[in-house]
């Protein structure tokens, strides 16, 4: 059952719209006769047909409101000025003939991505970009399109242990339900954000929220939530998470007993004993069989919480923001006392977090009751070795999309061979260039790192859904054999001069962005295969 | 509806866009002081658009006696534009100088020794001590690679900390916003950002000559919901007589100087058709001064 912000039944207004007109946004006011309103943004213009609105980004073309946004090109060795917009010329035999001396063009260098590639409607025509390069002599098609997505949703990946929430809570933005905390990973917390249950099966505003929460962490903005029964969040893609206000910086070296393994040795002669708060797995070094294996003499600490081995202990305190996501600020807390015929006065005892920014030494009075005492230099020197094998903690914004619907029929006329021919390795899919995860079993879902993706590669439309770029690429004559619209197949040459094979709310101008280092190169690459 | 965004630019520079909005901002100082600032910025800007949205229609009405705005922006713009009340002007005649001119207090702090914010060639400064900025125009963009290295001004000057500048704005025919004169640009220094555009507006629509070859239109024509509303504003500029360019400079300058008698300006470099003319005059002002090179004009600002 999904949360929703209010469960009062699905508003009249919230089907799911799949078969929506792509180029064409729709807009909600009634406006004056022959315009359109754009919702872009505030300033709401009412655009007369042929005419952009205040930003020169949006206009009128016959009646539907376009994006007038240069499609974005990739390219491996830039000479082109990165980000300047070239206005594409329209068709005629003269360009034609100046084509052949554009040194853009040479054939495996540029990679056109589906950002600001605009769509068609309705579905079965063929997808606005169908460009043809070659690579080592062979004839390579790239098919590319925006799709928008109703089924889609983000994972977010949050490294740290400082607890969220209880797992299926409900994430909330302004106030509205837009996802929940689902199941935790090493050294990480996990959100599920979106979905078709948020964006339409909910009310209105619930809907317009979420899709608006997602465009902006899929676009890389920052994000501020709030999680039912925890922490308030402020998130964004490849940056430390903020939570409760403070800024995460490590990711932990490992729970508390793998701590306590990877540093005993060093430990060693330094401490009596060594406890590394963990709120799931709490180490205590003397009883642990890295100490054991080390002769270390028991110190006859006794720790609260359900021991799990010796020298692990799980529920040691409750989840919180404090020492090693526990709700701990003073670690004695979880010491329930010592056994006197063990414990010794002058026992060394050093506490310390996951991450090693939380850190304290006590040494054991005659009353073998804990004194604080400072650091010694030694001891220092490994709670700061902790801290540099931390990685450093960040947000992973993973889209999560279905493009095994009608966007096909853009590049097919047999949708299923699309399908196959991905899942035979036949077929690279990539989303603004970066790497797609294609997930195992039916359909096309697929997964993709926005931080690989150029800024701002998403938008929306008001059903509400995302649109997210999408780019097929495989062998020319791969792409006959599954039935592709050969007729709309245009040279790399051309769609630099001239753009889209039709006019049709297409975009006018390019924008040619570097290729990321390091990213595997779309054109002749295998699909990333589940 | 798409909220604000902003994106990292090399040099560490930002692009905030909202809607109609875009900025490119700089900064130098200590960098938490610089961090500060940005963050600071970028809270205030998610709200200007709105606010602006919100008394647009008061905005889009020629300048009267009272002010009939509230929000400080919208003041500003209003403010910027009285002076140049008896002839028709709106207050959104000095909509980008104002908004970049909101966002530079942001960076008026200590360990910020220089900041500049852009909006479509009008800068807000913010200069203390011995910091000055170079400003540069470039008499033909079409010459302009950034790659080269170097950039073929056409007039580069300074401004420093000690000069009452603090705004730099550009205006002109060939621009987003329309003008109903012929220049092809006109930039002015001014005390404020919101001040200069208001009076780079003003200056540009005064180069102008009555000749049928200019191609003229009614704004609302071009553009939905134009604040000069039947007013005619300037599509095309043929090649005129170099007596007519002239003529167009020489009524441009006048106006200028007017403004500078009135302490409404710091400077004003006015460009037509490859010829120059300044207030305060300059040594190589038209008529004497040789024809730059190029056609297209704009100010560059690195």
């Amino acid at each position: 059952m999904t949360e929703h912000t209010k469960t009062d039944g699905l508003p009249a207004d919230a089907s799911i719209d799949r078969g929506l007109p792509d180029a064409g946004l729709p807009t909600q006011d009634t406006p004056a006769a022959g315009k359109v309103v754009c919702n872009a943004c505030p300033v709401l213009c009412q655009i007369s047909s042929g005419r952009t609105g205040a930003c020169d980004r949006y206009a009128n073309a016959d009646g539907v409101l376009v994006r007038v946004d240069p499609v974005v090109m990739l390219r491996r060795v830039l000479a082109e000025t990165p980000g300047a917009v070239v206005p594409f010329l329209a068709r005629s035999p003269a360009a034609q003939q100046a084509l052949v001396a554009d040194p853009l063009a040479r054939q495996d260098e540029v990679f056109v991505t589906g950002i600001g590639s605009s769509t068609t409607y309705p579905d079965y025509k063929p997808a606005p970009f169908i460009v043809a390069s070659q690579l080592g002599g062979v004839d390579m098609v790239t098919v590319v399109t925006e799709g928008i997505f109703s089924y889609c949703s983000l994972k977010v990946k949050i490294d740290t242990d400082r607890w969220l929430g209880p797992e299926q809570a409900a994430v909330r933005c302004r106030g509205e339900a837009v996802g929940h905390v689902t199941t935790a990973e090493y050294g990480s917390q996990m959100l599920s954000l979106g979905g078709v249950h948020h964006l339409t099966g909910g009310s209105k505003k619930e809907g317009r929220v979420t899709c608006d929460m997602m465009e902006a962490l899929a676009n890389q903005q920052p994000m501020e939530l709030t999680i039912d029964g925890g922490a308030q969040l402020r998130i964004q893609s490849a940056r430390a998470p903020w939570v409760n206000g403070v800024e995460e910086h490590r990711m932990r070296v490992g729970c508390g007993s793998a701590t306590v393994g990877i540093f005993a040795q060093q430990f060693l002669g330094q401490a009596d004993e060594v406890v590394v708060v963990d709120d799931h797995i709490t180490g205590v070094l003397t009883q642990h069989q890295a100490g054991k294996c080390l002769d270390m003499r028991p110190s006859g600490i006794r720790i609260r919480g359900r021991r799990s081995t010796p020298g692990r202990y799980f529920q040691v305190a409750l989840p919180g923001t404090g020492w090693g996501g526990t709700d701990l600020d003073d670690p004695l807390a979880i010491v329930e006392g010592w056994d006197p015929a063990r414990a010794w006065p002058g026992l060394r005892l050093l506490m310390v977090s996951t991450t090693g920014e939380q850190a304290a030494w006590y040494e054991l009075d005659e009353a073998l009751v804990p004194q604080p005492a400072a650091l010694p230099a030694g001891v220092a020197a490994i709670v700061e070795r902790i801290g540099e094998n931390c990685e450093p903690s960040t947000t992973s914004v993973l889209f999560l999309g279905g493009a095994g619907g009608s966007l096909r029929a853009g590049v097919t006329d047999n949708p299923v061979r699309l399908t196959r021919a991905i899942k035979n390795a036949l077929v690279n899919v990539t989303c603004g260039g970066a790497p797609a995860y294609v997930w195992p079993g039916g359909g096309i879902t697929v997964m993709v790192d926005v931080a690989r993706m150029p800024p701002r590669s998403f938008g929306t439309v008001p059903t509400p859904a995302l649109v997210a770029p999408i780019e097929f690429s495989m062998r020319l004559a791969d792409y006959a054999a599954l039935g592709g619209h050969l007729d709309a197949v245009r040279s790399l040459a051309d769609t630099l001069a001239h753009g889209a094979w039709h006019a049709d709310g297409a975009p006018r101008s390019r924008r040619m962005l570097d290729a990321p280092d390091g990213q595997r190169w779309p054109i002749g690459s295998s699909p990333w295969l589940g | 509806m798409q909220a604000a965004h902003r994106a990292g630019l090399p040099g560490q520079r930002w692009h905030f866009q909202h809607g109609p909005i875009d900025l490119v901002i700089g900064a130098d100082g200590t960098p938490a002081a610089v961090h500060a600032s940005h963050d600071a910025a970028w809270n205030r800007f998610a709200s200007i658009l709105g606010e602006l949205v919100s008394e647009l229609a008061a905005l889009r009405a020629p300048v009267g006696q009272t002010c009939p705005l509230h929000g400080p922006v919208a003041r500003r713009m209003w403010q910027a534009c009285h002076p140049f009340r008896a002839e028709f002007i709106t207050p959104m005649a000095a909509v980008a100088g104002a908004v970049a001119q909101e966002l530079i207090g942001c960076y008026q702090r200590e360990g910020v020794a220089r900041a500049w914010i852009n909006n479509g060639g009008d800068i807000a400064l913010h200069l203390v001590g011995s910091a000055h900025v170079a400003v540069g125009l470039c008499s033909d963009l079409a010459r302009f690679d950034p790659q080269a290295g170097d950039v073929p001004l056409d007039l580069d000057f300074e401004v420093r900390a000690a000069m009452p500048v603090r705004g730099i704005a550009t205006s002109g025919w060939r621009g987003r916003s329309h003008s109903r004169g012929i220049a092809d640009s006109v930039t002015v220094l001014a005390a404020t950002a919101a001040q200069a555009d208001a009076a780079a507006t003003v200056i540009a629509n005064a180069v102008n000559v009555e000749d049928p070859r200019v191609v003229r239109r009614p704004a609302c024509e071009l553009k939905d919901d134009s604040d000069l509303g039947a007013l005619p504003v300037t599509v095309l500029v043929p090649s005129l007589p170099h007596a007519l360019v002239r003529e167009a400079l020489s009524r441009g300058r006048a106006r200028a100087q007017a403004l500078h008698r009135h302490g409404l300006i710091h400077a004003a470099f006015l460009v037509c058709q490859r010829q120059v003319a300044s207030v305060p005059p300059r040594p190589y002002d038209a008529p004497d001064s040789p024809e730059i090179e190029g056609r297209a004009l704009g100010s560059l600002f690195a």
